[in-house]
């Protein structure tokens, strides 16, 4: 089985972002990079499936060459090749996106059974390259899937809606896009990493067309401005929280 | 025109697919129709309920093939109403069915999508404001588009009372190939496991790797029972399998809004807040009091939360008893 997995780098901070002094851009000269949980599960899934059906993982992503660092790691859990489309660093809208991924499937020439993306990016949330990527391969997708399985060609997902879950089945070659909580991804291992390094890794640099969804500037949601009351320290507290929750209707 | 794309489940309408009426009336100009499109004749009478929000003309897209919901058909049903109406805008809730929806619609027609705006402007370009990293930062951007596609953040707008609008019903029959029927609800599952959903609970008790263990999270089932509430987690216990991830709360997990959040031994990373920071009131139980999560708490208690909760729950339990 031919497995392809998309990821996308992008800074990880649990904090407040800083911006660049035009406000155009993330200051990430102090943070480290991550992909979302989300594309972490996809990674996670691609290589279950290829341990329990044979064959080959693929990863891809488009980004700085810094991205060769996201797909190292993946490779570390298992993944078994990379495809690196090279960018400056500019933002591509979802369109441009997919179709230089969907050109790079193309060119690769692999024909993968089961192409997994994250439901929606970490950074920009467009909900979008999966689904675009599977029209413009002719393939069927389902998305947000936090349950997918593949037997006997067919991709069987599971996600949840209004009334309990739903349930989608569709027959392979199959696009599926997932959820955090899909499945757990593992943690590499050092042997993981050391056979990563020596994985091959394609790369290429596709041309930027112009983006129709164009990010002009960013601003920061407003401070709070809160600070919590402290009710004590310890045990001794107990007194003053069920007080609070008798203010507030709680018991 | 304004078309809104009105998600339905079974012939039920959702709060969230009111919310997509009123923002479409919300884009409209005085005296401008908003139409609506609503797939499957199971929606017939939702339909007609609609009109009672202030929609011109519900568009029911009828097939016999259309028996539940259907990603792929309702986009080319939408793309084809929008071919013959062209309206200034299509748009939607920016929940798992309005977004994917949409995207189809996206690629179908080959339009950009701006997902998850909290404002819009339309015009050449449309001016759209969208919610980064589930909010924690926010975008200007331009939607470059003879017809803009949008979907807004939920909660983003109100659904308005139903008023005494007067629109009219048109059914029509898309044409559909068998690939854009392909991808459908086949079955649907009951969830299994009871109790408070995630979503409806008035008070959540929460828990992060402060927590431990698996076993520690007894001390929050213990008082959530009292406090009538629902367990939540941060991504470490679930990633650890502390928990069940359908618990996860957060940019990647669920997103709440009860009266009470208790966070214990959670730190407050801006991916986990995104999950719970409009919750009414926000209690925090931590052994550091300098944890970022202290800054959007509206109380605290500082220590170890293996020896506080205990207390908390005998305190409550007698009260409760007094
Ligand atoms: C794109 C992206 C999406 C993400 N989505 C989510 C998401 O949806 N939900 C989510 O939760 N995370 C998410 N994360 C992860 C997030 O960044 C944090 O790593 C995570 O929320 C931290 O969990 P935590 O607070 O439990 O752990 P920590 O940050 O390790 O905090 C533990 C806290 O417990 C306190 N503590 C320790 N021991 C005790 C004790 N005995 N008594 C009291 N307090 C104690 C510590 O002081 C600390 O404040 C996401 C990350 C990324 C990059
Ligand atoms: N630059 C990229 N490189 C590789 N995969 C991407 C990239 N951008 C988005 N994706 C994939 O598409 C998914 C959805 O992204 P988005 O449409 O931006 O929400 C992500 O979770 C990734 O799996």
């Amino acid at each position: 089985m031919e497995v392809l997995v998309c990821i996308k780098r992008v800074p990880l901070s649990g904090g407040r972002f800083v911006l660049t002094d035009d406000q155009t851009e993330v200051d990430t000269r102090r943070l480290g990079f991550t992909i979302s949980p989300h594309e972490e599960c996809a990674v996670e899934l691609a290589v279950q499936l290829v341990e329990a059906n044979g064959g080959a993982a693929t990863v891809l992503s488009l980004g700085t060459p810094e991205s060769l660092e996201q797909i190292r790691e993946s490779m570390a859990i298992g993944i078994d090749r990379g495809i690196l489309l090279e960018t400056d660093g500019a933002e591509w809208d979802a369109q441009g996106t997919a179709t230089a991924i969907a050109d790079a499937i193309r060119a690769d020439g692999t024909e993968f059974d089961v192409m997994l993306f994250g439901n929606e990016s970490a950074d920009a949330a467009n909900s979008q390259v999966g689904v675009r990527v599977a029209h413009l391969l002719g393939r069927p997708v389902i998305t947000g899937l936090q349950g997918m399985s593949v037997t006997e060609g067919t991709l069987r997902g599971e996600r949840a809606g209004a009334a309990g879950r739903e349930v989608f089945e569709v027959p392979l070659p199959a696009v599926a896009t997932v959820k955090d909580g899909v499945t757990i991804p593992r943690y590499p291992s050092v042997p993981g990493r050391i056979r990563a390094k020596k994985k091959p890794v394609a790369q290429s640099t596709p041309t930027r067309p112009e983006p129709r969804l164009e990010k002009v500037s960013y601003t920061l949601p407003a401070e709070t401005g809160k600070r919590a009351t402290v009710l004590g320290t310890g045990p001794e507290a107990a007194a003053a929280v069920v007080e609070v929750f008798r203010k507030i209707g709680a018991i | 025109m304004i078309l809104v794309y009105v998600d339905h489940d079974r012939g039920e309408l959702s709060e969230l697919s009111l919310q997509a009426v009123a923002l479409g009336r919300s884009l409209a100009e005085p005296d401008e129709p908003v139409d609506a499109l609503v797939v499957g004749g199971s929606a017939l009478e939702a339909a007609g309920s609609l009109a009672a929000y202030g929609i011109t003309t519900v568009h029911l897209a009828v097939h016999d093939a259309l028996t539940d919901y259907t990603p792929v058909a309702s986009a080319r049903a939408a793309a084809e109403l929008a071919a013959r109406l062209a309206p200034r805008a299509v748009v939607a809730i920016g929940d798992q069915r309005g977004n994917e929806v949409m995207a189809h619609l996206g690629a179908i027609t080959d339009l950009p999508v701006a997902a998850d705006c909290t404002e819009v402007t339309l015009g050449d370009p449309t001016q759209v404001v969208r919610a980064r990293w589930g909010g924690n930062l926010i975008e200007q951007g331009l939607l470059h588009a003879a017809t803009p596609l949008l979907t807004l953040v939920p909660h983003t707008v109100r659904a308005d009372a139903p008023g005494d609008g007067v629109g009219q019903i048109e059914e029509f029959t898309p044409e559909l190939t068998e690939a854009d029927l392909l991808v459908r609800v086949v079955d649907r599952v009951a969830e299994s496991h009871g109790g408070i959903s995630l979503t409806d609970a008035k008070v959540i008790v929460s828990g992060g790797r402060g927590v431990g263990s698996a076993e520690g999270f007894g001390l929050l089932e213990d008082l959530a029972g009292l406090l009538g509430g629902a367990i939540g987690a941060s991504r470490v216990v679930t990633a650890a399998g502390w928990r069940p991830h359908d618990e996860q709360v957060g940019q990647t997990g669920t997103k709440v809004s009860p009266d009470l959040y208790i966070a214990c031994g959670i730190s407050g990373a801006s991916q986990h807040l995104a999950g719970c920071h409009t919750s009414k009131t926000i209690l925090v139980i931590n052994n550091d009091a300098d944890a970022p999560i202290m800054a959007h708490a509206d109380y605290a208690v500082i220590g170890d939360l293996h020896k506080i909760l205990p207390a908390i729950i005998d305190a409550t339990r007698t009260a409760k008893a007094g």
